[in-house]
């Protein structure tokens, strides 16, 4: 451990760059699956855990379209739509029934959706770690010490231009007004005329498609595997918690915080700790909370 | 007292506990298992049923309580310790006589319950500020990570594992062995909970799960309560980890720290029986453990998706569970008053149920 801490700082402190462009890339991808979460629990109070496995369907889904050769931004497309389709059924079969129940029936339905979907997963495509290959040229700086594959920051513009997407349309567009309105009083809004049935199919599926695109995204820039989708979920909880609902600048801060922190404990322990670092922070970030919490609560003695 | 309901369904669930294994030696261990799912179900149904708090981490005292009796079973009779027994990847085979094995064992199930015990006291400690859906993902959230740092362990194997060590004797007096040890915890467990129930105690995690702010305010000290709830819990999950650990025979991760598995499971068993009642976790486990081992027979590779199926018919469609559907179908067999004038000298005992 001591080593590597003299590795990062004393012996060749450029890699801390290459650690922190890591950070940046693997953030994105979190933040934009962060805020889709962000959006259904803030509207519709539904923790989906079954938010990282939504991530993975997006990541397979590009693999198959890119056996066959389909243009990134194809694939891009056709993936939103799907999952954009996939998220509306999930609501009519399932959210719709569990929206009005208590908070814990979210998250253990979601996590039974979960658990279905890794093992549909698993069976069409394996349990192999895989990759999409776009074949890419990669950039060297710095005599080699750090390096940048293209596809990386392809993936980056891609995720900033759909996060300004979703912002916009959650400004400026109709529908986007109608979630908003929703999500401050579902009550007033159904009086008002929005058919907040509606609202909700539509904030969730639009949540799922956001999910497969961080899920291309994710599937270029790093690997994907069936059961990898829970870490997501316990990321995606983490930003969220930690930021605050509805709350997008924070969503983007707190997803590239968490990528940084969980490649410099990487790093630094060893990367069998790379699994346990976005869990602890979890852990920390509520502990943490909690304890601003009990700064304002009053015992009588 | 016991009601006639009651000591009809005992006698039944007695003659399976004892003439089971007997008719059905082929099944022992699989009854076993049932026994120990009743035994999760039951002490999850304490903090998540009775009080409120839904856990999703109590798995976590399994998976320590099967190391830490694996730790004290092995260096307790072996003199190399238990790291140098760990590194030789289970080449190094121990032979125990009858009765180290068996003291080493007694040993190791009081030793998982203890620090069992002791780590939900510490977990209490920053865990239950923590309300609703917040303190499900925490405990989950802690489950993980005790299970990802469980593995960084060399001195307990790491990511490889641990083999315990062999049972001295054939292989059905073995089965029959951990039977009895499943039966008995989860009757013991049982008869604990229901006492604890009918008790102020029962009365008071109830009041938390009403509402906690009212509960404070009216003197009850919900820490202490919720804290008490769950260390009752951690120490039959330890114990009973300590069992399963013995019972596989070798640990490694993926065994001691089931958390897509049984860690999801007794809470489905518990939302399948009725959350908040004593015969539900019961009830729930049986019949989940019936379902479970029917699609794994006949459904072979397609087994888990049916139980993320199941699950999510369970808790979407079916959510008050066997025992609130009966419930609310027959209220009056569960001494629930309807009319009002009648009410209040059969509340107690419907709340209990």
């Amino acid at each position: 451990m001591l080593e590597n801490l003299q590795l990062l700082f004393v012996w060749a402190p450029i890699i801390n760059i290459q650690i922190i462009l890591e950070g940046i890339f693997v953030g994105a991808v979190f933040a934009l699956s962060a805020y889709g979460l962000a959006l259904v629990w803030g509207v519709m109070n539904i923790k989906n855990l079954a938010q990282g496995d939504f991530v993975i369907a997006g990541g397979y889904m590009a693999l198959a379209l890119h056996y066959y050769d389909v243009p990134l931004l194809i694939i891009m497309l056709i993936v939103i739509l799907v999952m954009f389709i996939y998220g509306w059924l999930i609501y009519v079969t399932m959210i719709r029934r569990i929206i009005d129940q208590d908070m814990f029936v979210s998250l253990l339905a979601t996590f039974g959706l979960s658990l279905l979907m890794q093992q549909v997963m698993n069976l069409i495509f394996g349990p192999e770690v895989q990759t999409v290959d776009m074949e890419m040229p990669v950039y060297d700086f710095f005599d080699n010490m750090v390096t940048v594959p293209s596809s990386k920051i392809l993936s980056l513009i891609l995720a900033g231009l759909l996060a300004v997407a979703v912002v916009l349309f959650m400004k400026k567009s109709r529908t986007g007004q109608a979630i908003r309105a929703t999500s401050q009083d579902p009550r007033a809004a159904k009086v008002l005329g929005i058919d907040t049935d509606r609202v909700y199919a539509f904030t969730f599926a639009l949540n799922s498609a956001l999910c497969g695109a961080a899920g291309v995204l994710v599937s270029i820039i790093w690997v994907i595997q069936p059961f990898y989708g829970i870490t997501y979920s316990v990321r995606t909880f983490a930003i969220v918690t930690a930021a605050g609902l509805g709350n997008l600048p924070a969503v983007i801060g707190a997803g590239f915080g968490i990528g940084l922190f969980e490649k410099y404990t990487g790093i630094i322990f060893g990367t069998a700790y790379e699994v346990a670092a976005p869990v602890l922070i979890l852990l920390i970030v509520l502990v943490w909370r909690q304890m601003l919490l009990k700064k304002n609560r009053q015992v009588v003695q | 007292m016991i009601a006639r309901n009651d000591a009809y369904i005992y006698g039944a669930l007695g003659i399976l506990g004892i003439l089971g294994p007997i008719f059905f030696p082929n099944y022992t261990l699989s009854i076993a298992y049932l026994w120990m799912m009743v035994l999760m179900a039951s002490t999850w149904d304490t903090l998540g049923g009775q009080t409120g708090y839904n856990s999703l981490g109590n798995i976590t005292f399994f998976g320590v309580g099967m190391y830490i009796s694996a730790i004290v079973q092995v260096s307790f009779f072996y003199e190399g310790g238990v790291g140098e027994y760990t590194s030789a990847m289970g080449s190094i085979k121990p032979v125990f006589t009858e009765s180290q094995y068996f003291i080493g064992l007694g040993l190791g199930i009081l030793a998982a319950g203890v620090v069992s015990v002791l780590m939900a006291l510490v977990f209490s400690s920053f865990m239950f500020g923590l309300r609703g859906p917040y303190f499900a993902i925490g405990s989950l959230g802690l489950a993980i990570a005790t299970a990802e740092i469980t593995i960084t362990i060399n001195y307990v194997g790491g990511a490889s594992g641990i083999s315990m060590p062999l049972f001295p004797g054939d292989i059905e007096f073995r089965s029959t062995f951990f039977y009895i040890l499943c039966f008995v915890f989860a009757v013991a467990a049982h008869f604990l909970l229901r006492w604890l129930y009918s008790t102020q105690f029962g009365l008071a995690i109830n009041a938390i799960r009403d509402d906690e702010d009212k509960a404070e305010a009216m003197g009850i000290p919900t820490l202490k309560y919720k804290r008490i709830g769950w260390t009752i819990a951690a120490f039959f999950m330890g114990c009973i980890g300590a069992v399963a650990g013995n019972m596989a025979g070798f640990i490694d991760k993926e065994v001691a720290y089931p958390i897509p598995t049984f860690g999801i499971f007794m809470v489905a068993m518990v939302l399948l029986g009725g959350k908040g009642t004593l015969w539900g976790p019961v009830l729930g486990a049986i019949l989940f453990h019936v379902i479970k081992e029917t699609t794994w027979t006949y459904l072979l590779n397609l087994q888990w998706v049916a139980l993320g199926l199941i699950l999510i018919v369970n808790i979407v469609y079916f959510q008050q569970g066997i025992m609130g559907w009966l419930q609310s179908k027959y209220p009056e067999s569960f001494g629930i008053a309807i009319d009002a004038s009648r009410e209040g000298a059969n509340v107690k005992s419907g709340e209990t149920i």
